[in-house]
């Protein structure tokens, strides 16, 4: 499934790299500890984090993660979002919990 | 230069530099890309340089990275002037850290890093001196090359 469908249905906020949402998402991961995303993540990835500081961008990009959705209405800090428009790693925001936007987004490619 | 190396290079690391933490793993991972060598080791060696990379940054004053290719192996090496570790078998174990809690406030300093880099490359050598600092040395083995040497070298 495209990115912006995912977008789309699940009324995500693009909150950075707006011209990059052409990209497949393959499946997805849970984490707010760097190293195990780092680790475990797969690529084609959408990624559900509460971490909002600049490293998950640099940990997107290393890993060809799809998209960034950040919980709960968190907005990227200033320097994660230049760097996320500048290497073109979309983030996404959803103002529901993990456990909710997890389960709607496993409906949608896992159905 | 030993004549099965095809490539060789060293980048500076800054310690206690966050904002700038992944853009030599980022920079090493598009060399290798570049190179044509298969996604399997780009993905094993960006995991074990992005570890180091990080461990650099939050430990140590300043550290340095040295990536070398050859036909049979990617190997990583990298050199800190950090506070060293005392104990390594201590380290090495998952879920174990010294980390401040700044750094794990940011999701890093979870214990997961020498173990991560000691379970995606194929050998790791790390020595430590107390007060001085800390080389690790981990190598990811092309094994589709051992196994056919047939193949086309890996290209610049």
């Amino acid at each position: 499934m495209q990115l912006e469908t995912l977008v789309r249905e699940l009324n995500l906020k693009v909150s950075c790299a707006e011209g990059s949402l052409k990209r497949e998402v393959k499946g997805g991961y849970v984490g707010d500890l760097l190293s195990d995303v780092m680790a475990n993540s797969k690529e084609g990835d959408i990624w559900i984090t509460r971490q909002v500081h600049q490293n998950i961008v640099a940990v997107a990009s290393l890993k060809d993660i799809a998209g960034i959705i950040l919980i709960q209405g968190s907005e990227p800090a200033h320097d994660t979002a230049a760097k996320a428009n500048a290497e073109g790693i979309p983030i996404l925001v959803t103002d529901l919990p993990a456990f909710e936007i997890v389960g709607l987004i496993y409906k949608l490619i896992k159905p | 230069m030993p004549e099965s190396l095809k490539f060789e290079k060293s980048f500076d690391v800054e310690g206690g530099s966050f904002q700038n933490a992944g853009n030599v793993s980022g920079q090493i991972k598009s060399i290798l890309k570049d190179m044509g060598v298969s996604t399997d080791i780009v993905r094993r060696v960006a995991i074990v340089c992005y570890e180091s990379e990080i461990n650099i940054v939050s430990y140590a004053k300043k550290g340095r990275i040295t990536l070398a290719v050859t036909d049979e192996a990617v190997k990583i090496e990298t050199k800190d002037e950090g506070p060293g570790i005392p104990d390594i078998e201590l380290a090495m174990k998952e879920g174990y850290s010294t980390a401040t809690a700044a750094v794990r406030e940011m999701g890093f300093g979870a214990g997961m890093g020498l173990a991560n880099m000691k379970k995606y490359s194929d050998h790791l050598i790390i020595t430590s001196e107390v007060g001085v600092g800390t080389c690790v040395q981990m190598t990811v083995m092309n094994f589709q090359k051992l196994l056919h040497p047939d193949l086309p070298p890996v290209t610049l």
